[in-house]
Formats: C-alpha cells, structure tokens, sequence
C-alpha cells in the first residue's frame, strides 16, 4: 500500500491547462460492464455508481425478496453528476453550430442518475435519492442512510458516491480556482501544492448488525456515528470550528469518548488552507493526544474524487479497521509545523484499532463526519 | 500622458471589488482592502484579461499586497512584450 494513482489525465486534452496529472479510472472498458444500448443513457459517473453498487450488493451476498426491495433505501452522493454530457451537449451548441442537443443531455446529466440506474437495476423501490454538498456528498449521503437504518425508516440501505470530473470545462474551472497541483497531492506535507481531481464511485450496504448476522455474512465493519455541521462563514475559505463541531457530534451520535479513536482519514485535500485548519480542528478535539493519533490522507492515492471521497474514503476506513492496517499518506516529504499530525508518512501500519472516523468537509462549509467500529466476531 | 501599469492594476482592483479608485494604494495590504483568497483569484483573473497575461499558481501565491500584485503584472508584461519583439 501506499501506491499512488496518480498520472496524466488521459479523457481530455490537458494542453492549455495548467495542471497535467489526474488519478483517473484507467484501463476501464464500459461494454465490460453494460450492455451498449444501456451506455448511451449513462454518464460515466452513473456507471461508477452502478458498478460499485453490483460489487457492493455481491459482496454483501443480499438476496432480493419483494419486501426488501420495498424497504431498502439508495442514498447516493454526487457533487457534479454528469456535467460532462452537458459540456458534449453544449459543446454542440457553441463550437459546432448545432441547433440541438442530444436528447438525453438532462437525464444524462442530473445527479440523480445514478441512484435512479442503481434502483432500476435492482428492483429496489424503498426511498431513493442524492445528496449534492460538493466534497462532502457521499458522506451525508452515507450518513443519511445510516440514519434511516438505525431508525428502522429502511431495513437495508446502499449508499456512497460517484464522480466523473475529467472533461475539459470542468478542469478549467479547477485550474481557476488555483487549488489543483501542478504536480502531484501530498497532503499536510510543507510543499504540498494543491489537490489532485480524481475519479470513481464506492458504494457500501448498511442493515443493522442482527440483520446480517441473522443471514449468515460477516460484517465488514460497524458504522456507529454521524456528525454534520456548517462554518457559517465563507464559501471557500475553511474555520476549523465548523470541522471541530463535525468531529464532536460523530462522537456523540457514536457515544464515544476521543480517546477511543484509533484512526482518523482525514479530509486532507493537500491545499494550504485545509490540511492547516484539519490539523486545527483535530486537535481543539483531541487536545495532547492529537500529535500521536494515526491521521492519513488517502487523497494522496485516489485524488480528490469530490462527491465520491467520502465514500472511497469510508470504504479505506473501513477496511483499514477490518485488516489491521492503516493506509498511509502518500507522497509526504517535510513536516509542516502548522499540521502537526501523525500522519502516518508513505508507508501503511499494521495497527489494529477499535473505532475510526472519516472526515470529509465541503466548499461551502458543508462538513460531515462518519465514525465507524472493527466488528470483532 | 498613457495610463502606467500600476494605474491599471489599481482600477482593475478597484472595479472588480467594487471600492474607490483612491483607496487602493500601492503600500495597501490585501487585508486593509478586506480582499480574502476568493476575492484574490478574481482580480488575478481580471488582471489577465486586462493585460493578455496568464499568471501561474506559484506566483498568486506569493501576492500578498498591491505592491507585488503591480510588481508581478509589469514582470509578465515585460516579458511578453519581449517575446513579441524576438519573434
């Protein structure tokens, strides 16, 4: 582990922008996966979303009765859904001097497609819809799932997140934004220079523990807490006391003390103003023990899939938990005396930890912060 | 008399944050001007129409006042005004 993913972009013509490298879904074949007739009514991000979805449902073994599918619930995270085929569409518009565009341009396109794909493929016909807060989509999406599990509103859910940035307005407006990296993500390291976009999809099935027992499979882990909060103070620039209230309120959805975290995935964007304010905001919550708490960014490895990071991110957290072993951040070099963290540099740790939390926070000054348990048998 | 660089980038400044010509001074901080990184990015982005620049990430980020904002523009237009004379 510790391998990064990071490479030149390959979907769009990265010439005229400035930043070069993407972690991209690479070697990957739709017509593996879909039938042709099936493509031409999903963005890419609506297939990472079914994938995932199909590995997911697999893996949890579910066997689908009429009464799960009524009562199984698809909350799923996009921040942009599929604005790529709005840009083929528009591209026609204003290069190509069409007078039309493809008539699928709005279906292709609304960030609900992807949990629509999932609940045609499945029959499942219990609540279904998407959660759009930018970077932190998948983790409310997760959270709110995890919620309606617990609750007893949905007896099973599939949830996570998808994302498919690499189209050439998309990457323009990132280059604007001057956060992206002209070279690669390294995450609270002192030359960090920006995030890497990344892409892809990761979808988890919830059901309450007694409920997977009863049917024979082992949990992967034991999601056990949700918290959410906003900065309330700009659309861009984080104040680590909308992180810090995020953290607490996992913790006390979990009922967990701060001593009992084992692990944190950080949010970890590899831009100045966030790995700065996380560190903040992790130690106004852990206080002493925050210099020595096992923090890493995975981000250094998957890029920043926006919509998708809490996702892929819940799922490394998760599997770090039930293997024992702690994904390092990638890529880290010189320590930087404004993130003073355990961050857990460029190589994995065999450690076994009991509880976990995955943070994600949104421009905008969305946060949401998931807490999760090794499920010991 | 033609308009200096540093005019321009002052009414660039001015225009984009929607504040007076006469506070925008060369010593001003991007703190006096209550001009945070969003705001920042979007005068960069004036400036390079203004001008025909492209200014690149490592060098927005070492712009911490009007100075080294007036500074790096007349760099870039230099530079380009010598490329266009060799070629």
């Amino acid at each position: 582990m510790g391998e990064s993913g990071i490479g030149p972009i390959q979907q769009a013509d990265v010439s005229t922008i400035r930043f070069k490298n993407g972690a991209e879904v690479r070697g990957y074949d739709p017509e593996q996966y879909f039938q042709p007739k099936h493509l031409g009514f999903m963005d890419r991000f609506a297939q990472f979303a079914v994938i995932a979805a199909r590995e997911a449902v697999k893996m949890a073994g579910v066997e689908w009765t009429p009464e799960l599918q009524d009562s199984t619930a698809i909350v799923t995270g996009s921040c942009i859904g599929g604005r790529g085929s709005d840009e083929t569409g528009y591209r026609e518009l204003f290069t190509n001097n069409r007078n039309r565009v493809h008539p699928l341009t709005i279906p292709l396109s609304m960030e609900n497609a992807g949990a629509s794909h999932i609940s045609i493929e499945f029959g499942i016909q219990g609540p279904t819809f998407t959660i759009s807060t930018a970077c932190s989509s998948a983790s409310h999406a997760i959270g709110q799932a995890f919620w309606m599990v617990r609750s007893g509103a949905a007896s099973m859910a599939i949830t996570g997140g998808s994302e498919a940035p690499m189209f050439y307005g998309g990457l323009k407006a990132w280059e604007a934004m001057r956060v992206v990296s002209s070279d690669t993500c390294r995450p609270f390291s002192a030359d960090r220079s920006g995030m890497i976009l990344g892409e892809g999809g990761a979808m988890l099935v919830l059901e309450p523990l007694e409920t997977a027992l009863a049917r024979g499979v082992q949990p992967l882990a034991e999601i056990v807490g949700l918290g959410m909060s906003s900065d309330a103070f700009h659309l861009i620039q984080p104040k680590y006391t909308g992180p810090e209230k995020a953290m607490r309120a996992a913790l006390r959805d979990a009922r967990l003390n701060p001593e009992e975290i084992g692990y944190i995935n950080a949010h970890g964007t590899a831009t100045g103003a966030n790995d700065q304010m996380e560190a903040q905001a992790i130690h106004a919550v852990f206080g002493e023990r925050a210099g020595s708490l096992p923090v890493s960014s995975t981000k250094s490895m998957h890029g920043h899939t926006l919509g998708a990071a809490g996702a892929i991110e819940a799922v490394a957290t998760v599997l770090a938990l039930r293997d024992g072993v702690l994904p390092p951040t990638a890529n880290y070099s010189k320590p930087d005396p404004d993130c003073v963290l355990d961050v857990i540099p460029n190589v994995a740790r065999k450690l076994a930890v009991e509880f976990a939390l995955s943070n994600s926070f949104a421009f905008g000054g969305l946060n949401a912060v998931l807490a999760f348990r090794a499920y010991r048998s | 008399m033609p308009e200096t660089i540093e005019q321009r980038v002052f009414k660039v400044i001015a225009k984009n944050q929607r504040i007076p010509l006469e506070k925008v001074m060369i010593d001003s901080s991007f703190e006096d001007l209550s001009i945070d990184s969003i705001d920042s990015i979007n005068i960069l982005f004036d400036l390079e129409s203004e001008f025909e620049i492209e200014i690149n990430d490592e060098q927005a980020r070492q712009i911490p006042r009007v100075r080294e904002m007036v500074e790096g523009v007349i760099l870039l237009v230099n530079a380009k005004e010598k490329a266009s004379h060799e070629s």
